[in-house]
């Protein structure tokens, strides 16, 4: 990050994927090359995007820090910001403050089965994690993942998720809201789902990314399948605007979630004043 | 340092003298209020107005109500897709005359956050820092305590120094000007002020000794921060006292302390400016979440963030002496409980949020 943290760097949109109907990824390259090649990031770490006349708005990059030709970004259609990012082409110049924030302390997971719950866009956090745990596969036990989506169409990173599904050392489980012909994969809501899956807490870790009434049940699933709050992990999604501890807005008591987190243990959580 | 003595009818012509330096700010009238104006070395001198307490903190000094971080340029001239972003070159250098002790403190409460200190961000904020470097506040001693000034709660008084570069106390015909810092020594180099005399020195001392013995003695609230933290959760106390809340965010505007901003663009054709501006945790929109939860709904939760973040999570990010309690983001002004349309009272907020932990397990 330069020496003015409000001061987004160049960068040239390569690619635009279609995830969903209300999902699209961006690939973006800094326009200086030396800034590129510089970039470091963990998986779990947030960037503001920037479409200048639109605004800026917080995103988890979702790409994995050893692809290192370009940055990703997953936004869903959800209001000003992001539909103006929707209109994105290959080509068109945005704003870029990365990284910000904490993120996934996967050192700590070493040796462990991981549990990755992932609903919706919560999944463009999680997604990184996992390239980076597949990268170094043999650092972790059994891996799982339960992502889930109102229908078929509405699951992102398809394409990719085909290809762990046919992985052996990988189990990924898919669910969606309610029944479709021909769908041969999990029906029901994520927590239910996770019930159903009851993934043994001894030496594991569940990391839960998703809308905050999913995280809410796939909590409480956790607990009742004797998950420590230590075990578990989740991110926080409130509203942003600076990124860098100063304006103010997404504190939780003295804690701030663009620069303490957006990365929290269940332990940490219930440590911090009750206003989520 | 040195002491310099300034009469009332110079007074306004050395203000002159200053704009063509800095860009120099006085308190005015403006119908019933009175706010920090610029001083215009090209308009017929004026007196400042001294006589009543601001009605607005300086703060807008040092962090203005709206400023431009950034231009962008959207197209090349070809029509290709372009983004060219610049800084905004920092400002002229700024002064304040004439503010109340209690404003200069309040900029130590911003100057930690901007600083990044405290914080697991480390992040500078240099529009702010380069203006603080830069400028020169002339506090002047409070002459008598308004009924909603509790300044000696929070460890300031009607002559406090903290955070000013010069300490101006008013006589009969003018006033006496003591330098605190360098850089205030250096504007009291002007041919239009004398040495002060001695005995112009002894009146201002015996004036501030009476604008401090005018005070009502503090109450106090330590143990404030571990308190408010025990309250957090007492749904009733924070409905109670906002009750009559209307959310129109005069507290947070009117306050030295209240740091918290917005980021927005504004556009013409393809080139425009990214502004920040004024923001205030009383308003509903601040945490206002897309997917349309709120963890601050109600004004009950949005008063005890405003209330526990200056007397719990600010102190407790930001330490002072060991076995103290850390620095309150208050510095007693009153402003917020003057200005308040429906008399919420902040003071009472913290003394009863003392007074029934006490009853508590203490
Ligand atoms: C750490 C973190 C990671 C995230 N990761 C992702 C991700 O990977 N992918 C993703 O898609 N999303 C992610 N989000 C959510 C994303 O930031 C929001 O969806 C996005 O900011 C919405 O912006 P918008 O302008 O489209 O929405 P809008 O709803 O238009 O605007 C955003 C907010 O501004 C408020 N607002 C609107 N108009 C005004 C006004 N006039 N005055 C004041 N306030 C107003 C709204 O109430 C709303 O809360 C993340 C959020 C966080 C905090
Ligand atoms: S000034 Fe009073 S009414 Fe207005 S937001 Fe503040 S506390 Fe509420
Ligand atoms: S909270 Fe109220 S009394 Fe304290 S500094 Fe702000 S306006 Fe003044
Ligand atoms: S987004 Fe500004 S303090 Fe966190």
């Amino acid at each position: 990050m330069p020496n003015n943290p409000y001061l987004p760097q160049v960068a040239t949109v390569l690619e635009v994927i279609a995830e969903t109907p209300d999902i699209k990824s961006f690939r973006l390259r800094l326009d200086d090359e030396a800034a590129h090649a510089a970039l470091r990031f963990e998986p779990g770490q947030a960037g503001q995007l920037s479409l200048f006349g639109a605004g800026e708005a917080t995103f988890a990059i979702s790409s994995p820090p050893s692809r290192k030709e370009y940055l990703q970004f997953s936004v869903l259609r959800a209001g000003e910001v992001t539909t103006a990012l929707h209109g994105l082409m290959p080509g068109d110049k945005v704003g870029v403050r990365a990284p910000l924030g904490n993120h996934f302390p996967y050192d700590d997971m070493k040796g462990k089965d991981i549990i990755l719950v992932g609903g919706g866009i919560g999944m463009a956090p999680l997604r990184p994690l996992l390239l980076f745990m597949l990268d170094n596969r043999d650092d972790y036990g059994k891996i799982s993942l339960l992502y889930g989506a109102r229908s078929p169409g509405d699951l992102a990173y398809m394409g990719e998720i085909r290809e762990w599904m046919a992985r052996g050392d990988l189990s990924v489980t898919l669910t969606i809201d309610r029944e479709v012909p021909e769908w041969p994969h999990e029906v029901g809501l994520v927590p239910q789902a996770l019930d159903k899956l009851s993934p043994s807490p001894a030496n594991a870790v569940a990391i839960t990314c998703g809308p905050p009434g999913m995280i809410k049940y796939v909590l409480q699933t956790l607990k009742k399948l004797k998950f420590a709050d230590g075990q578990i992990y989740t991110t926080l999604e409130k509203r942003m605007k600076c990124g860098v501890g100063i304006c103010g807005r997404c504190n939780i008591g003295d804690k701030y979630v663009c620069i303490d987190g957006p990365v929290f243990t269940q332990a940490q959580l219930t440590g911090m004043l009750n206003e989520l | 340092m040195d002491a310099k003595f300034i009469s009332r009818g110079q007074l306004p012509e050395w203000l002159r003298s200053l704009a063509a330096r800095f860009a120099v700010l006085a308190p005015a009238r403006a119908g019933s209020s009175v706010i920090y104006r610029p001083v215009d070395p090209e308009a017929p001198p004026r007196q400042p107005e001294l006589a009543v307490k601001p009605t607005e903190s300086a703060k807008r000094a040092l962090f203005p109500l709206s400023e431009a971080l950034l231009t962008f340029v959207k197209n090349q001239p070809d029509g290709k897709p372009g983004l060219e972003l610049r800084e905004t070159p920092p400002p002229r250098p700024c002064l304040v005359f004439g503010l109340p002790s209690c404003d200069a403190r309040g900029f130590l409460v911003f100057d930690p956050v901007y600083a990044g200190s405290g914080t697991a961000g480390k992040f500078q904020d240099n529009y702010y820092l380069r203006r603080r470097e830069q400028a020169v506040l002339i506090v002047k001693t409070c002459p008598r305590p308004l009924s909603t000034c509790f300044c000696n709660w929070v460890g300031g008084g009607p002559a406090s120094t903290e955070g000013a570069d010069v300490l101006a106390t008013e006589l009969k015909d003018g006033l006496v000007l003591e330098a605190l810092t360098g850089k205030g020594a250096r504007v009291l180099d002007s041919a239009l002020l004398r040495p002060a005399a001695d005995e112009q020195l002894t009146a201002a001392a015996q004036s501030r000794a009476a604008s401090e013995a005018a005070m009502p003695p503090p109450v106090d609230i330590s143990g404030c921060a571990r308190a408010l933290r025990g309250k957090f959760d007492s749904a009733g106390f924070w409905q109670g006292h906002s009750a009559g809340c209307l959310s129109c965010g005069a507290c947070t505007c009117l306050c030295p302390t209240c740091y918290c901003f917005d980021l927005s663009d504004e556009e013409r054709g393809s080139r425009g400016v990214r502004l920040r501006s004024w923001d205030s945790c009383m308003l509903p929109l601040f945490t206002q979440e897309t997917g349309g939860h709120n963890p601050r709904a109600a004004k009950a939760a949005r008063l005890r963030n405003r209330i526990s973040h200056k007397f719990s999570f600010y102190p407790d990010l930001h330490p002072s002496l060991p076995g103290q309690d850390g620095h309150i983001a208050c510095c007693g002004c009153g402003r917020c409980i003057r200005s308040c349309p429906s008399a919420v009272d902040i003071r009472r907020i913290v003394t009863e949020a003392l007074g029934t932990a006490a009853e508590g397990a203490e």
